[in-house]
């Protein structure tokens, strides 16, 4: 679903990505782990088209990268830390405007069965603006699966949410996933990726230094296996 | 080599209605917040008002000077405005929202330029009557309404992609007059010269070359905007 092949992005003289082979399967869940500054969101951004890739290539969902972006874009969906929503809008008004620019049939039954699944049908006609950071964070996941696409990218999606607000994003994050898309997300929280990815991989000085699956894993814990990748 | 599957084409009138759909939201969302509406109808309000007190002129000369003063409050309003317009795209990571719908990003650029044009147009129709009414002097006349909607028009249209480039930078509200008030010279003073030809009664063909400058810059700069704008918002 993801075929990244020797990906280099330089910003000027900085190089943050130094190289990055990465690869996912149709209905793999993967947490790219890394410290601040290791490129994640970079990364990230690249699979998005938010940003060109310098040297190397890049296919999402058998598009390639930068030239067919639009047909990547329209089975992408994105979740990062900023909600990607308007305060002045309420949530079924973010949610339309969406799904317009998507070109989405039958938008109305759609939107329902979103708000239904992040369970904000109740607050449908509220101002975004209003909503708690965690309704906020709910609602951006909506958004990212209006149009059901076939990979979802969450960068650092916890960032700002408190236990109850956390909790209540692994849910919907678990029913996302259930559906059978690929996803990629990019975490501090190891406890948190560890509940719910199939795979791990370590990006560190712009190169993925590790990668396991979860059935590697059973000998040893995802901390112990982050910081040897690190210490690498 | 990966395979690549065949890029697929965007549905037929998809363009549009991305563009009404970007042109919905921004109206839907200061329909509600009245933010950068009141920000600019005050503004020029204020400016019109410093004017007409600085300036105790006889009415010849405040003809004279009518043209200046309207796009000098219209110039610096409108700054206001796009400043605002784009960094509500900003703030909440709206503009990459923007940027992954399957859309060509034009389209964004269209609907942007619209929405601006049309909270500027608003502002205009409330300047000119109590502007009409401070000066003394008649601004309801068809040429000078035209010319009016034509410079209003290339100010949006380039204005919008400078802002998009200039709310990036963190230095966002200094930079976008310093880029866009030199950009702009061309469309500002053709619009100053065609006004002031209508203002003074002066005959068509007289006010026909500063008119058609007008047109061509409009043209020019939309379709320069047209072609550049992907690149200025791709990181």
């Amino acid at each position: 679903m993801i075929i990244v092949k020797k990906l280099v992005k330089r910003f000027g003289l900085k190089t943050v990505l130094r190289g990055v082979d990465f690869e996912v399967q149709p209905g793999e869940f993967v947490a790219l782990l890394g410290p601040n500054g290791a490129g994640k969101t970079t990364f990230l951004r690249i699979l998005a088209s938010l940003s060109r890739p310098s040297l190397g290539q890049v296919t999402v969902a058998g598009y390639s990268l930068p030239h067919q972006a639009a047909a990547v874009r329209a089975r992408l969906g994105v979740v990062s830390h900023l909600p990607l929503l308007y305060g002045d809008l309420t949530a079924e008004e973010n949610l339309r405007f969406y799904a317009r620019m998507y070109g989405i049939a039958n938008p109305q039954a759609r939107i329902t069965e979103v708000l239904e699944m992040v369970g904000l049908e109740t607050r449908r006609r509220d101002l975004v603006r209003t909503f708690s950071r965690g309704m906020q964070q709910r609602l951006a996941i909506g958004r990212a699966v209006l149009h059901d696409p076939d990979v979802i990218l969450f960068d650092e999606p916890y960032t700002g949410l408190d236990q109850d607000a956390s909790a209540m994003l692994d849910n919907v994050l678990k029913t996302v996933a259930a559906k059978g898309r690929t996803v990629v997300m990019t975490s501090h929280d190891l406890a948190r990726a560890e509940d719910l990815a199939t795979r791990f991989d370590i990006l560190s000085r712009g190169i993925i230094a590790a990668s396991a699956a979860r059935a590697q894993l059973h000998n040893t814990n995802l901390l112990a296996f982050y910081k040897e990748a690190l210490a690498a | 080599m990966t395979e690549q599957r065949p890029a697929s084409q965007p549905a037929p009138g998809s363009f549009l209605k991305a563009v009404s759909a970007v042109v919905w939201k921004d109206l839907q969302a200061e329909f509600r917040s009245r933010e950068l509406f009141s920000a600019m109808l005050v503004f020029s309000l204020l400016i019109i008002l410093i004017f007409n007190f600085a300036l105790e002129l006889d009415i010849k000369t405040r003809q004279s000077v009518t043209s200046g003063v309207l796009w000098a409050t219209f110039a610096f309003a409108g700054t206001l405005g796009l400043n605002r317009s784009m960094a509500i795209e900003k703030d909440r990571g709206c503009m990459d929202g923007l940027l992954l719908a399957p859309v060509d990003r034009s389209a964004i650029y269209f609907g942007k330029v619209i929405s601006n044009l049309a909270f500027m147009l608003v502002v205009e129709i409330i300047v000119l009557p109590v502007y009409s009414v401070l000066y003394g002097i008649n601004l309801f006349q068809p040429g000078l309404l035209f010319v009016i909607l034509l410079g209003s028009i290339g100010y949006a249209g380039v204005g919008t992609l400078l802002s998009a480039m200039s709310v990036q930078t963190r230095t966002r509200d200094i930079l976008l007059p310093i880029l866009l008030f030199p950009v702009v010279i061309p469309v500002i003073l053709s619009a100053v010269k065609a006004s002031g030809g209508y203002l003074e009664g002066l005959p068509f063909d007289e006010i026909l070359s500063p008119l058609s400058l007008l047109i061509a810059y409009d043209i020019i700069f939309i379709a320069v905007a047209f072609m550049v704008f992907d690149n200025v918002v791709e990181e």
